[in-house]
């Protein structure tokens, strides 16, 4: 009995079990069981402090579904045509704040654009290139809260460094975060302003530095200008990086926007800055509504897991992952 | 003049342009810090100015430390340290000592548990989110270290990273030992660990960034005041002072400047980790 026991913890499945035992108990609590929890939460409603009440798919047709106005009448044929007036989503809140989720990705371009630049430029053994990318870094080494409140301080309409210098060249400059539109467009310069020169950038600059010389050494030889240079050699090497990048920023923006939303406007005015992110911290924790806070969680995986697959079947073909 | 000095006045234009490139882009990067700084120093009446004015006069010193007072920033400054130190630490043993197992140990069920932790990665933060807080809520671990501390210990992704370093390491050294009777642990510790620096600087780098700038979490799970952290603690303060502008970039400024310090004396090392790891912070 006592050998079976010392052969035992001598086995190597004892003793890998050991070594996995600390992260495994984490991974069940805080991963794999809150998984499946948050499944079987979205079908309940549960305010925290009464007890749940199981409801079925009620609230996923409360955010998703959509209802015909009660003075709608079925007569003739082309009510048909008219019936799509009488059409509401259940919950306007819900389309509205996907609505800004979208718009917010209009940065996801700008900023991979931006970001390749700043790497092509700073692709070169210049003098205080170094000074350059430590500068160019600092946004995103810095506490979302202190670079939002600065912005918020950029974007104020009266005295902030934004309006001053528009005022210079005679521009009255808008109330930035104070108007539907622009807050949006606010929210995306400063995402602009502190992810242009970060962890994109460097992704971009090592994927510059792997391209081989030879191939640009060839195409010389045959002529070719900077210009076709950097279309027919950069761009397509560089395509498995701009795939990567793309991917993960657009999963980033879906589950994304509540920080800078928070600290810049509180999602206003009137919920123009609000993603669905900040939606499902409204529900879970301003007003407890843990049931339907769940339910806009897994919509975000499932819409998350349909883009990676969508960018792996189709982005996929057209990446060059090897020069010959 | 010959081909060789048009090329070199050619090579001299091209640097110009690209130094001026960079200066343009680099100043429109640097000028909010320095507009932060510059506001942090002025007396509360001159920054309602229409003229830009960079230089304070008087320099108001006196802001750090009426912000410093204003709310308890020294605590805050213990809660962030303790916090992003204790899970950088505990991530870097349970996620060592798994994915060693995972690259080195045979044992059944091995496999299938490392692609259920690769799985997991894909699953966003929000599904797990509210099931978490409930958890600790139930546990009564809401408002303290636990709650700021261990759900970050456990990292599928820190995990995954360290396994596939792991399996890079060549074997030899592990094979001699085992031969002279090292036990699994022993080769962990005084083998596995000690040829593993690089990657486990990289990742214990941004588990420490990543929980130094964490603004949700510590948000959700804190309530009373002792228990902030220092973004959390700046945004308090911003709702207390919401309109005292000169105040709110002191207390910016107070917040930033270590982790920048520390950033730009160790830059060159975590921006190549970036690099080569293509982590997200």
């Amino acid at each position: 009995m006592k050998k079976k026991l010392i052969s035992l913890i001598n086995s190597e499945t004892f003793i890998g079990y050991c070594f996995i035992l600390p992260n495994l108990i984490g991974f069940l609590l805080f991963i794999s069981i809150p998984v499946v929890a948050s499944l079987l939460l979205s079908f309940t409603t549960w305010d925290l402090f009464s007890p749940p009440k199981f409801v079925w798919f009620k609230n996923f047709i409360d955010v998703f579904g959509f209802h015909i106005l009660p003075d709608f009448r079925f007569s003739t044929l082309s009510d048909y045509i008219i019936f799509w007036n009488y059409l509401r989503p259940n919950d306007f809140e819900f389309w509205y704040y996907l609505y800004n989720t979208l718009f917010f990705m209009v940065g996801i371009p700008l900023g991979m654009i931006g970001s390749l630049f700043m790497a092509i430029v700073m692709n070169r053994s210049l003098r205080g290139i170094m000074f350059f990318r430590t500068i160019y870094f600092l946004p995103s080494i810095s506490s979302i809260v202190a670079v939002a409140l600065l912005w918020r301080w950029i974007y104020n309409p009266d005295y902030g460094l934004l309006n001053t210098m528009l005022a210079y060249v005679g521009i009255q400059g808008p109330a930035w975060l104070n108007h539907p539109v622009w807050a949006k467009i606010s929210l995306v310069l400063m995402g602009l302003w502190s992810g242009v020169g970060g962890y994109n950038m460097l992704l971009y600059l090592a994927a510059l530095q792997g391209i081989p010389l030879h191939l640009y050494e060839a195409a010389e030889i045959d002529g070719a200008n900077p210009w076709q240079k950097f279309v027919h050699i950069t761009i397509p090497m560089l395509s498995p990086t701009t795939f990567f990048i793309f991917i993960m920023s657009v999963i980033g923006a879906f589950q994304g926007g509540f920080q800078s939303a928070y600290l810049m406007t509180r999602g206003g005015p009137g919920g123009a800055t609000t993603t669905i992110e900040y939606y499902i911290y409204n529900n879970a924790f301003v007003w407890f509504y843990m049931g339907k806070a769940s339910a806009l969680a897994w919509f975000l995986f499932l819409i998350i897991l349909l883009v990676t697959m969508f960018n792996w079947k189709y982005g996929g073909k057209k990446v060059q992952y090897q020069y010959i | 003049m010959t081909l060789h000095q048009i090329k070199l006045i050619r090579d001299m234009i091209n640097k110009f342009f690209v130094y001026l490139v960079l200066s343009l882009f680099g100043i429109s990067m640097i000028f909010p810090f320095l507009w932060m700084l510059s506001t942090s120093l002025k007396e509360p009446s001159q920054i309602f100015t229409s003229t830009l004015q960079l230089w304070p006069t008087p320099i108001m010193w006196s802001n750090y430390i009426e912000a410093w007072h204003a709310i308890p920033f020294g605590k805050f400054y213990l809660n962030s340290i303790f916090v992003a130190v204790a899970v950088t630490f505990g991530q870097i043993l349970t996620s060592s000592m798994a994915a060693y197992a995972f690259a080195r140990l045979k044992f059944p069920g091995r496999d299938k548990l490392f692609f259920a932790y690769l799985a997991t990665m894909m699953i966003p933060g929000m599904v797990t989110l509210i099931p978490v807080f409930i958890l600790l809520k139930m546990f009564g671990w809401l408002d303290t270290y636990k709650a700021l501390i261990l759900p970050g210990i456990f990292s599928a992704y820190g995990t995954f990273m360290l396994r596939q370093f792991f399996m890079t390491l060549p074997t030899d050294l592990e094979d001699a030992a085992r031969i002279d009777g090292c036990s699994s642990w022993r080769i962990y510790w005084q083998i596995i660990l000690p040829l593993s620096k690089p990657a486990i600087a990289t990742l214990a780098t941004f588990t420490f960034l990543g929980n130094w700038q964490s603004f949700f979490w510590p948000l959700i799970v804190t309530s009373s005041e002792h228990m902030k952290t220092l973004p959390i603690g700046l945004s308090y303060f911003q709702d207390i002072y919401s309109t005292n502008w000169t105040l709110l970039m002191a207390a910016s400024v107070i917040v930033l400047a270590p982790a920048l310090i520390v950033f730009i004396l160790n830059q060159r090392f975590i921006t190549q980790g970036i690099a080569l790891t293509g982590l997200k912070g």
